[in-house]
């Protein structure tokens, strides 16, 4: 388990988080290369077909990343995805899959230091859970 | 003022007497026309119709314990677009829940819609259904019972399982309710109506032994329910346990047709979202050895229940379609509740509760997003 590398999808909201992701690099912030990043307009565009993919695939996690709560740049996408997600995490909940591996997380354009934060704060809670253990299956 | 009432019942035919109660509902005018239960062709099936005459009320079987189709969906055909007509819909409770999802879900209108909630016993497999009739036998001899609210199925057959685990014996928010269960059946059948009718029935007084005998059908019910849930549960405790247990899926998506809350015209499913180019799939057996194909079936299944758990009303019809007899309704309605009950909604409990995908609270869920 030491060589363990968790691999994170993460879906990013163009105005914010993913502005965040663009200045953590700008401003050379470190953090661990474990991080796909998929930009969408808004998190309140990302349907769940999406995350339960990259979950069954082998992603060992998905995080999910918006605009604060009333900064949506659509006014309330955020607010409808955090519903959409509380559903995800609990039918994942109910089949038995730790939704833990699933985050929502508020991070603003200005906020590259709290994108470098979360990530690595995601890696080491991932390389804790160990696995996604829906790695092994053949493609359900 | 609510009116409670008896249906004049002639030599005990109870059918008999709803067909012609019906009948007054139409020839009073009081509705265009009827969608009901019908047998039009053969003896075998009984499927929703949609009848003008009252002479041709003769197919209709009110009591034939199987349901072919969820009757809302045929409901929302009628009535998404206005066509001026005001339309009587029969409707057990799992249809008329159903039916108020489907209108909040913008698929139908109960503008112009009369229902009719009739109480329910439960319901035979449609072949199954078909085979007693073959036999000779007389399904609708479930409703012997129904004094008694006691669902005895004829000898060597079984309800529907969702019919089995179904808490709601009654609908309480139908424009005329029809009572069948805790009375003297079937010399008695209950009507009731917010509304006057167009038809002259003797009053009633309802007996209290018909709600003691509700509440003994949801208690029994609801056990039956708890059970199946726990012992689904158990069985499958992981993903990986339901992905072998749905192992005999064969994608046939029957069980996305059947259910009368996926409506979509274009399901994802059917789109080539998922259709990748043939060097991925190679790309992707190169990595795990082997790759199983169709891909996605598990994908299918969770996004059906992130699509449409939250307006689950149980009817089952996706188990019954399911060519592989796998346990879909039990898998649906057991995430359903969890998911219902975080926001405190219940599917088809009233039009008033807004669907939890169409709004949001900005106060709520705020130990989810950090």
């Amino acid at each position: 388990m030491a060589d363990f590398e968790p691999r994170i999808v993460a879906f990013l909201c163009n105005w914010c988080t993913y502005t965040a992701a663009d200045l953590a690099g700008t401003s050379r912030l470190q953090y661990p290369p474990n991080v796909r990043v998929i930009r969408l307009m808004c998190t309140g565009a990302l349907d769940p077909v999406y995350v339960s993919k990259a979950l069954l695939e082998g992603a060992d996690g998905v995080l999910i990343g918006g605009c604060h709560p009333g900064d949506c740049h659509y006014q309330s996408g955020n607010y409808k995805a955090r519903r959409r997600i509380a559903i995800l995490h609990t039918i994942l909940a109910q089949l038995g899959f730790d939704p833990q591996r699933v985050w929502l997380r508020w991070i603003s354009a200005s906020e590259g230091q709290r994108f470098a934060d979360t990530v690595t704060e995601m890696v080491e809670h991932l390389r804790r859970l160990g696995p996604n253990p829906m790695r092994e299956l053949p493609m359900s | 003022m609510a009116i409670q009432a008896w249906l004049p019942i002639e030599g005990g035919d109870a059918a008999g007497a709803l067909r012609k109660f019906l009948a007054g509902l139409l020839s009073a005018g009081y509705v265009d026309a009827l969608l009901v239960p019908c047998r039009l062709v053969g003896e075998e099936a009984v499927t929703p119709a949609l009848v003008e005459s009252p002479e041709a009320l003769e197919a209709c079987e009110p009591l034939a314990p199987v349901m072919s189709h969820n009757m809302a969906v045929m409901a929302g055909r009628l009535t998404v677009m206005d066509t001026g007509r005001r339309v009587g819909v029969w409707l057990r409770p799992c249809e008329l829940r159903a039916l108020i999802e489907l209108t909040k879900l913008h698929q139908a209108t109960l503008d112009h819609v009369l229902t009719i909630g009739v109480d329910c016993l439960g319901t035979y497999e449609v072949a199954d259904y078909a085979a007693m009739v073959r036999a000779g036998k007389q399904p609708a001899e479930l409703w012997r019972g129904a004094a008694d609210g006691e669902a005895v199925p004829a000898d060597g057959y079984v309800l529907r399982s969702a019919c089995r685990m179904c808490e709601y014996p009654a609908s309480a928010s139908a424009d005329i309710r029809i009572g069948l269960l805790g009375l003297d059946f079937p010399r008695q059948v209950l009507v009731e109506s917010e509304e006057p009718l167009p038809v002259e029935l003797p009053p009633a007084e309802v007996p209290a032994r018909r709600q003691e005998v509700l509440e003994r059908v949801r208690a029994r019910r609801t056990a039956e329910r708890d059970a199946a849930f726990a012992a689904w549960r158990a069985e499958v405790p992981d993903l990986r346990r339901l992905a072998e247990r749905f192992a005999t899926c064969i994608r046939c998506h029957n069980c996305m047709v059947a259910c009368p809350i996926c409506y979509c015209k274009e399901c994802i499913f059917r789109t080539p979202t998922f259709d990748h180019e043939p060097e991925q799939y190679f790309r992707w057996a190169e990595r795990r050895g082997v790759l199983r194909m169709p891909t996605d079936t598990l994908l299918f299944h969770i996004t059906r229940l992130n699509h449409m758990a939250t307006s689950c009303v149980g009817c089952g019809l996706c188990e019954s379609a399911c060519p592989s007899h796998l346990p879909v309704a039990t898998l649906f309605r057991s995430v359903a509740q969890s998911v219902q009950a975080l926001f405190n909604y219940e599917a088809g409990r009233s039009l008033k509760d807004e669907l939890p995908l169409a709004t949001f609270r900005e106060d709520e869920l705020t130990d989810l997003g950090k």
